[in-house]
């Protein structure tokens, strides 16, 4: 097992090289010169932008742009963004405030849609499983800010049940609203997948047995079915974590949230190359952390699967 | 009850309206004047400073609406753009390039050090020095001994043309006569700052220490959050904070503060976001504005592309000109919230008129567009098949509405092609512009720094201005530019401005298409609002209700 846990760890290092490598060319290729942009529509003063080309290493070839990056990351100085803040410092604000909602979003799809999906499942074709098929197709269907947008004027503005913005400190009640917005769509997808991993399950010969030795119908529901019937499942959030953290773009432009989507979209504007990589990367890293894990759940979860070398 | 220092006088009535009514607790009582709560502290829209919050450094209004607050320079700006002394005595100048400066005494920034004559010579040093790569240091460009300064690699730390006689006096000596110079003086550019920030410019930018109507709150900057702003009671000047402070809540989506508008989270919406200008006026009742301000929107059309020089390029420059209404296109896609263009500046200035000779050539007149085509034709045929396009950012400020509008008419009054060429992002934009690069004409745009007829002409039209983005060259446009800038005064200036224009209205390197207008919105919590020139709001007169 602490075999199988350290190769994991190592074949970070080549994603790690490979991920930053990619997206510091593909900041690098965007066109348009971000020093001459900081200028707006006046002309450009020559004297000063040489000066901050240099200061942020734009006056070097790409190769030696991306090495001097490399180095800053070993040495934990992450450089700076373009008002002259350190960017371990900006990583240090904007992902926290992610991470909160990212959680919060999928303890939310994990919960309601594990809870649905089952019940859907085992009342397969009745009245609630019609209903809440249906409604989780709307809920795929509407593209994620046409949700946002919808929920923010109703609940915020008409009801004023949550503010249709987040304050500064971005409080857990605070992110509740975004949260759901965040994880609807995720939420029918797990309550589909529960539902149809359920449906499966219910027909199997250990469930028959199970029954058949007169286990209590609670016993048979959570160990022998619900806990079989989360491999999918448990696959398809821990993938979706990182999505969730990624993909808070809509949802924070939406609901006005400082985190990790805000600030990438304000510096792949602005050409920002060092803080983009900085935070994709650790967006990368989460990822691939967030799949490990869900590979040694799988092992608790399900016994057959041994991780041996 | 919280006691601001905003006012003693306030703090005094409110002392003894509470004694009065025997009040002690924190309820929010209506106090029942006109003045409104002088402790509300009002929640406002902004947009994360670009760069540090060192004045010169500021190019964008994200920072400047910020330091506008915390700093108060020689003059500031009235709500009708005039300028009023603020730290100046006086600024005075016979032949309009020798100035003699002389500021108020006992001047204090908030850390308690006096401004004097050699504050206000060491920050424009500073701001000017290539050394030191402020973003806004060509605003001292004027000044002599300014290119010493600020060429590429220089070492020279001081400006000739600046001399400290005395602690409240200092000359300035410009490279030539400008007579409206001195209105520039309240841009933030100028704004003086104590030695700290020159010692550690890098610790002020973050925490800067200021002299105007508001103060950094304690650790007030959080960035991308939010920036709190407290009222600075040592100030004296024409612009005393009439409220307990202002919060600047930064928005990255304009949709997410029009929402927290509407259910009163936020107190005031600088600019209405396109998606609600149908509806923002029976969403908010009474409590929004609608108020020209300086700045326009043109679109430039390059000379140096051969279907566009020469006297076809000109008659052609004119048929587009006069093949736009301009009047539609406000009324259909801004619902009233541009104004058509009459002249190349903005209706706010001082010295702007609507009748200028030539301006004609604004108004729409489809039969004498397709005439003047046709006659450029003549001279050199337009390929049927080439479009005429125009160029613009689609990342924000909602141009694709007007611009696909705007070819639209093109396209039915003259019987050209003519499409919009959108660009992933600004700067994408702009490059083309800075370069010469250009395939046909780009949106553009001024919004003035000062409010100055010059501001709108001299940076955008003088061959090879920074900003000419049309690389237009004409020596008798020049000729009367440095009439104007060297005339005794301003309004003489002002003249001479406007007989500039009549050449630029024949030419049209760029065709102005309309005003801006200000549209904003209050939440119900506040009263007093108003806005200045630069679409700007008056921040330090709102007042609770």
């Amino acid at each position: 097992m602490a075999t199988y846990i350290l190769k994991r760890f190592l074949q970070l290092i080549p994603v790690f090289l490979g991920a930053t490598l990619l997206v510091y060319f593909l900041v690098f290729s965007l066109p348009g010169d971000p020093i001459a942009a900081l200028f707006g529509d006046k002309p450009v003063n020559e004297a000063v932008a040489a000066k901050l080309r240099a200061q942020y290493n734009l006056d070097q070839p790409f190769i030696i742009q991306y090495l001097l990056y490399l180095k800053s990351i070993f040495t934990f100085d992450l450089g700076q963004d373009f008002s002259g803040r350190p960017i371990a410092a900006v990583l240090g604000e904007v992902f926290p405030v992610t991470a909160r909602l990212a959680v919060m979003a999928l303890i939310f799809e994990a919960v309601f849609g594990i809870a649905f999906g089952l019940i859907a499942g085992l009342r397969k074709g009745k009245f609630f499983d019609g209903t809440v098929l249906i409604a989780s197709l709307i809920v795929i269907g509407i593209p994620i800010f046409v949700l946002g947008f919808i929920l923010q004027f109703f609940i915020g503005v008409q009801l004023g049940w949550a503010k249709p913005t987040v304050s500064a400190a971005a409080t857990v009640q605070d992110l509740i609203l975004p949260a759901i917005v965040l994880g609807l769509a995720s939420f029918a997808y797990v309550l589909r997948l529960t539902r149809t991993s359920v449906i499966e399950n219910m027909n199997a010969d250990y469930v028959r047995t199970a029954t058949a030795k007169g286990l209590s119908r609670f016993r048979v529901v959570n160990v022998h079915i619900l806990r079989n019937s989360l491999i999918p499942v448990v696959t398809f959030l821990g993938a979706d974590l990182g999505t969730l953290m990624g993909g808070a773009i809509v949802t924070e432009g939406i609901f006005n949230v400082p985190g990790v989507g805000n600030r990438l979209y304000r510096a792949v504007l602005s050409g920002e190359g060092p803080t983009v990589v900085s935070i994709v990367t650790v967006l990368v890293l989460i990822y691939c952390l967030s799949n490990l894990l869900v590979d040694l759940l799988y092992a608790w979860l399900d016994p057959r699967i041994r991780y041996d070398s | 009850m919280r006691f601001s220092r905003t006012s003693k006088a306030l703090g005094v009535a409110a002392i003894i309206a509470l004694a009065a009514t025997g009040c002690g607790g924190g309820s929010s009582n209506d106090s029942g004047s006109s003045a409104g709560d002088p402790n509300k502290v009002i929640i406002a829209d902004g947009s994360e400073p670009q760069r540090p919050l060192m004045p010169a450094d500021i190019n964008e209004v994200g920072g400047g609406k910020i330091a506008t607050l915390i700093f108060s320079g020689l003059v500031s700006y009235d709500p009708s753009g005039k300028p009023v002394n603020e730290l100046a005595e006086s600024i005075e100048a016979p032949d309009a390039q020798n100035f003699t400066i002389k500021i108020k005494k006992d001047q204090k920034f908030t850390n308690g050090e006096a401004i004097t004559a050699k504050t206000f010579v060491d920050s424009w040093n500073y701001g000017a020095a290539a050394k030191n790569a402020n973003l806004s240091a060509t605003f001292f460009e004027s000044i002599k001994g300014y290119d010493e300064t600020s060429a590429e690699g220089s070492t020279v730390e001081t400006m000739s043309g600046l001399k400290v006689v005395d602690d409240s006096t200092f000359t300035v000596e410009l490279k030539q006569p400008e007579s409206d110079w001195p209105l520039r003086l309240g841009y933030t550019a100028f704004m003086p700052v104590p030695s700290a920030a020159l010692a550690d410019p890098k610790t002020y930018g973050e925490k800067p220490v200021g002299n105007g109507p508001y103060k950094m709150a304690e650790n007030g900057w959080q960035h991308n959050v939010q920036i709190q702003l407290v009222p600075n009671a040592d100030y004296n000047g024409p612009r005393k904070a009439k409220n307990g402070g202002v919060t600047f809540k930064i928005f990255q989506n304009d949709d997410a503060a029009y929402q927290d508008l509407l259910s009163n989270n936020l107190d005031i919406l600088q600019v209405i976001p396109t998606s609600a200008l149908k509806n923002f006026k029976s969403d908010l009742g009474d409590r929004f504005i609608e108020k020209p301000y300086a700045g326009n929107q043109t679109i430039a059309i390059p000379e140096y592309l051969p279907e566009w020089s020469g006297e076809a390029g000109k008659l052609r420059r004119q048929a587009i000109s006069m093949a736009i209404n301009r009047e539609e296109i406000t009324k259909v896609i801004f619902s009233g919230g541009r104004q058509p263009a009459k002249d190349f500046t903005a209706p706010v200035l001082d010295g702007y008129s609507d009748s200028i000779p030539g301006s004609d050539n604004l108004n729409f007149d489809a039969t004498k567009a397709k005439d003047l085509w046709a006659k450029a034709d003549a001279i050199q045929k337009w390929d049927p098949n080439t479009a005429f396009t125009i160029a613009y950012n689609a990342d924000k400020g909602g141009h694709k509405a007007w611009v696909e509008a705007l070819t639209n008419q093109l396209k039915n009054n003259l019987g050209i092609k003519a499409e919009g060429l959108p660009f992933a992002t600004f700067k994408e934009a702009r490059d083309l512009a800075t370069t010469a690069k250009l395939t046909g004409a780009i949106r553009a745009g001024w919004q003035a720094d000062y409010p100055s007829l010059y501001n709108f002409l001299g940076p955008i039209y003088k061959t090879g201005a920074g900003s000419n983005d049309a690389r237009y060259e004409n020596p008798a446009f020049d000729k009367a530019i440095s009439d104007g800038l060297s005339a005794p005064s301003v309004a003489e200036g002002n003249k001479a401005m406007n007989k500039a224009q009549e050449i630029l209205l024949q030419d049209l390197p760029a065709i102005p298409l309309w005003y801006q207008v200000s549209q904003g919105g209050w939440s119900t919590g506040v009263t007093n609002v108003d806005y200045g020139w630069d679409g700007v709001p008056l921040y330090y007169n709102i007042t609770g209700k």
